[in-house]
């Protein structure tokens, strides 16, 4: 015989202006199975949750049904309240009446009779509630973090230095990622390599640490706690081990026209080479499609020139396997292609711009680059076309960000941080160049932020305009752009010699594929999605799956690293524990009523259904039926929509529960 | 291949000029026009600043008769006129009680079946490739600097064609027949347009430029693929000189006169001689 206790909330007035709690306590006190039924201010406080335990003892309840808010916000904290009366956890239910009844309805009757119906379903669900026990899982201690640029540096660092050991895989040559090609860094001026270098020898020398560059993550498998990760080493043609890296290759190779991707093709580079020269790994590789050898076999150079014997023409890809129990995304972004035809005859966005065509029209990462003391030109700021340093230089805000029309919709957030200190650094070099900011508008939320555009301007002179450049062309060397002031209200021609294109931030290509691989959920714009933007921001959806810098959304250098740090102590509070607890509320398969078609297998967004075999006694195979693995499944219940055979169910949601709530509001 | 075709009145009134050149170079490509039977003024002029359901109705009426004659494509040369067909296609495609009330208006069920195109699509559908095996003659002495101004690409979200802000379509083509299209500024600029009458010093300026510039790039000849275009930069050339001092003895061609020219066309069949400003 069931005892259901029902425990509705006034949530001070959230609840109580629209639906008559009281009347509710009553009519929820007469449906079939309940016991006793009670209100309360706040259900959710300390006194709430007394009362709830005290009634569970004192009325020996089987089952309870909180009536308040949304079961994301409390389930948990109602649970644990049960738990603590010794009544399983499992056997608490929630109803809605705040999210889907109060806020969303003005009548107050009709409010008060959907929520006593709320409850009606509620308390037949409960009725056939059993007991669950939290499902445990071992955990490797090991973590895997892809993308090794400030973010990723951060996050492996935090978690190897309290002794926890990591896997870093690295895309690029080296590790570094964008923050390695910065000149100087907002809102301090401080230099981007001098910040950044220690940290890259850190992650070499760190004995917790495993890198792996050249390399991308090829296979995911298992689940939180227990992943087997593939990782593919591309062919490096180094022997890194015997590599002393002490360039008598790279400056003798003859192959020496391929555009420098560090330097985003604004310099050149040999075909063996190290992109940059504090690289970690401080080991070269081979361009396999720009070398001699490998392209035309002839060549050699650097094998006559290696004193230690370590290039390897015969280097070939290489799968390295890895047991993993967390895995932290930190794979970054790349600037939005300005300009680029699209393949079918047209250009994406901003054709009036003439990337691609002007030499002198760059983007503010190239911008960097010219800056760099470690860049083409030495840090003196010379334009790409003929190499004379630019008196006037426009620089335009928004560039692909919040352009709904020809770009993106979003605000890439660090463009008038990087404009403001762009007009610094070209003015601290020429001194009496002038620097012009087309904006839209100034957003420099951030601690000293706005402080370092008014010094941009107010000390250093930068003439900033309000207002959108609507077209540049090239006249006599020159570029002329126009465009508009809308706060004088006029049209405005400036003749530049140089135009930086501010171009709005987009996640790393190739990160939809990872995403996939772990089951990660991506935006339109193919930015990894958080758990909760507010309270879990590092978390996802994929249980032990955790984000951190640009992938998740625009960011600048202190919010990635911060959201790192945030990654590793959550990956580190997850390892705290011998064992992973898991929610028990997941699909299981009836084997024995299992057809084994394996449509549920196909419809699986989790990954979560593998094939069992049944064999009889002789070992002979009997058939094939589906299998949930309870590690994976986050029980979604796609399976049990789908299962013809009627053969999967939903623990803890039960499609006998789900019957039992429909036929309760006949 | 047939097409349907909608003149406009500046095709059949100031530039039949056009008119014969792509009459002419079409039919050198086996191209049959099908002049709509009855068509009227595609609203381009006052219609669309000054009534919005006017706008909508008269180029729609055009679309039924075109659908009514069973045309499953409409040729408009003029921009102006594509645009314009285009665009009330789209608004009644997109509203079910527009569509229905200004067919009531025109007497015709409009459903926006007959595809409207400009006559460089037209150029893209007979197939460059194929253009450029019938040609006869090598385009190797012109330095064409193309000129789309500003109807031929935009709104790109109503005609859906090339790159708005740095479209290629004509330098391809003539590219493909051996002339050397210049890089220049001012190839989607205005060109004064509809100011020709209210406000000619805006036009003569307008102007200026747009021939300074190709001149500076280059450029020995103009190609445009509007009769408003050929206007202000052909007619008003003079103007232009007088008002600026200026030497301009710039050539502007219709898209089909070199076309037509590398078909073997000769210039007086494509209505050459009849520009304002001729080769010497």
């Amino acid at each position: 015989m069931a005892r259901i206790g029902v425990f509705t909330c006034w949530c001070g007035e959230n609840i109580a202006r629209n639906v008559d709690v009281q009347s509710v306590a009553e009519q929820a006190a007469q449906l079939p199975g309940v016991r006793c039924s009670q209100t309360h201010k706040y259900m959710c406080s300390d006194p709430g949750q007394k009362l709830i335990r005290d009634t569970i003892a004192a009325e020996r309840l089987d089952g309870v049904v909180i009536a308040s808010c949304s079961p994301h916000m409390h389930l948990k904290t109602f649970r644990k309240a049960a738990e603590h009366a010794d009544l399983n956890p499992y056997l608490v239910e929630m109803a809605n009446v705040r999210e889907q009844c109060s806020w969303v309805h003005s009548q107050r009757s009709r409010a008060t009779a959907k929520a006593v119906d709320l409850i009606r379903v509620a308390v037949a669900k409960v009725r056939h509630n059993r007991a669950l026990e939290p499902i445990q899982v071992p955990v490797t201690r090991k973590v895997l973090v892809v993308g090794g640029g400030v973010a990723g540096i951060q996050a492996a660092l935090d978690i190897a230095d309290s002794g926890v050991p990591v896997v870093l895989v690295e895309r690029e040559p080296s590790i570094g990622g964008k923050m390695a090609g910065l000149s100087e860094t907002f809102p301090t001026l401080d230099c981007s390599q001098c910040i950044l270098t220690p940290r890259m020898v850190e992650v070499a020398q760190h004995p917790n640490i495993t890198l792996h560059t050249c390399s991308e993550v090829e296979q995911v498998e298992g689940y939180v706690g227990n992943f087997r990760v593939t990782i593919r080493k591309q062919a490096r043609y180094i022997d890194v081990d015997k590599c002393t890296g002490c360039g008598q290759c790279w400056n003798a190779c003859p192959s020496k026209k391929t555009p420098s991707e560090f330097d985003y093709g604004l310099g050149k580079r040999t075909a063996i080479y190290t992109p940059f020269p504090q690289a970690v790994p401080a080991r070269p590789v081979i361009d396999r499609d720009a070398c001699l050898r490998l392209t035309k076999g002839r060549c050699g150079i650097c094998v006559k020139k290696c004193q230690a014997d370590a290039i390897r023409f015969d280097d070939q890809d290489e799968l390295v396997s890895e047991d993993i129990g967390a895995i932290i995304v930190a794979t970054g972004y790349q600037l939005y292609e300005i300009g680029k035809p699209d393949g079918q005859g047209r250009v994406t966005g901003y054709g009036e711009y003439g990337y691609g065509r002007y030499p002198d029209v760059i983007s503010s990462l190239q911008f960097e680059r010219l800056v760099s003391a470690s860049g083409p030109t030495g840090g003196e700021i010379r334009r790409p076309s003929d190499g004379a340093v630019p008196k006037t230089v426009v620089f335009i805000s928004c560039v692909g960000s919040r352009d709904n029309a020809k770009g993106l919709s979003y605000c890439s957030k660090i463009c008038c941080m990087v404009n403001a200190k762009h007009t610094m650094l070209y003015k601290h070099k020429v001194h009496d160049g002038q620097a012009h900011v087309f904006y839209m508008d100034i957003r420099a939320g951030g601690k000293n932020y706005d402080e370092f555009v008014r010094r941009a301007i107010e000390q250093d002179g930068a003439h900033y305009h309000r207002g959108r450049v609507s077209k540049i062309t090239q006249e006599d060397g020159r570029l002329i752009v126009r465009g508009v002031d809308t706060l004088a209200g006029e049209p405005l021609t400036i003749a530049a010699d140089l135009v930086v294109l501010a171009a709005a931030m987009r996640p790393a290509t190739g990160v939809e594929d990872l995403a996939q691989k772990v089951n990660v959920g991506y935006d339109e714009f193919g930015f990894l999605c958080e758990s909760h933007p507010k309270l879990r921001p590092v978390e996802t959806n994929a249980a032990g799956v955790f984000v951190c810098g640009a992938c998740h959304g625009p960011k600048d250098i202190p919010e990635s690293v911060t959201q790192a740090s945030a990654a590793a102590a959550k990956v580190l509070l997850m390892f705290s524990r011998d064992r992973l607890y898991r929610e028990p509320e997941i699909a299981h398969v009836q084997e024995s009523a299992c057809a084994g078609c394996f449509a549920c297998r196909r419809s699986c967004p989790y990954h979560a259904i593998d094939p069992a075999e049944i064999r009889d006694r002789q070992g002979q195979l009997v058939r094939r039926v589906a299998r949930v693995n309870p590690g994976l499944c986050m029980g979604c219940g796609t399976c049990v929509a789908l299962c013809v055979s009627k053969s999967v169910d939903l623990e803890g949601f039960s499609e006998e529960q789900v019957y039992a709530m429909v036929e309760s509001l006949r | 291949m047939e097409i349907g075709y909608y003149p406009g009145c500046a095709l059949h009134g100031s530039s039949n000029d056009y008119e014969m050149s792509v009459r002419a170079c079409l039919a050198a490509l086996g191209v049959r026009l099908r002049e709509l039977d009855d068509w009227i003024c595609c609203g381009a002029t006052a219609a669309h600043s000054l009534n919005h359901k006017l706008a909508v109705a008269l180029p729609a009426r055009n679309l039924g008769l075109a659908e009514r004659d069973g045309m499953e494509e409409l040729l408009a040369p003029c921009p102006m006129c594509s645009m314009q067909l285009m665009k009330a296609r789209r608004l009644l495609f997109a509203n079910d009680a527009l569509q229905q009330e200004i067919s009531a208006i025109v007497e015709l069920d409009v459903r926006g079946t007959t595809q409207v195109c400009n006559l460089i699509q037209i150029f893209q559908q007979v197939g460059y490739e194929r253009i450029q095996q019938a040609a006869t003659q090598q385009l190797g002495e012109f330095r064409p600097a193309c000129y789309y101004g500003c109807l031929l690409t935009r709104p790109p979200g109503v005609v859906q064609f090339d790159d708005c802000e740095h479209p290629q379509s004509m330098e391809s083509l003539l590219s493909e027949l051996g002339a050397a299209p210049v890089e220049w500024n001012y190839k989607t600029e205005c060109c004064g347009a509809g100011m020709t009458m209210a406000n000619e010093a805006t036009v003569l300026e307008l102007g200026h430029r747009i021939l300074s510039n190709a001149a500076a790039h280059g450029a020995n000849c103009l190609v445009v693929a509007c009769p408003m275009c050929h206007v202000n930069l052909d007619m008003k050339q003079a103007a232009i000189n007088q008002r600026y001092s200026a030497e301009h003895d710039m050539v502007v061609y219709y898209l089909s006169d070199l076309v037509g020219l590398a078909l073997g066309l000769a210039p007086a069949a494509l209505g050459i001689p009849r520009h304002f400003v001729v080769r010497k």
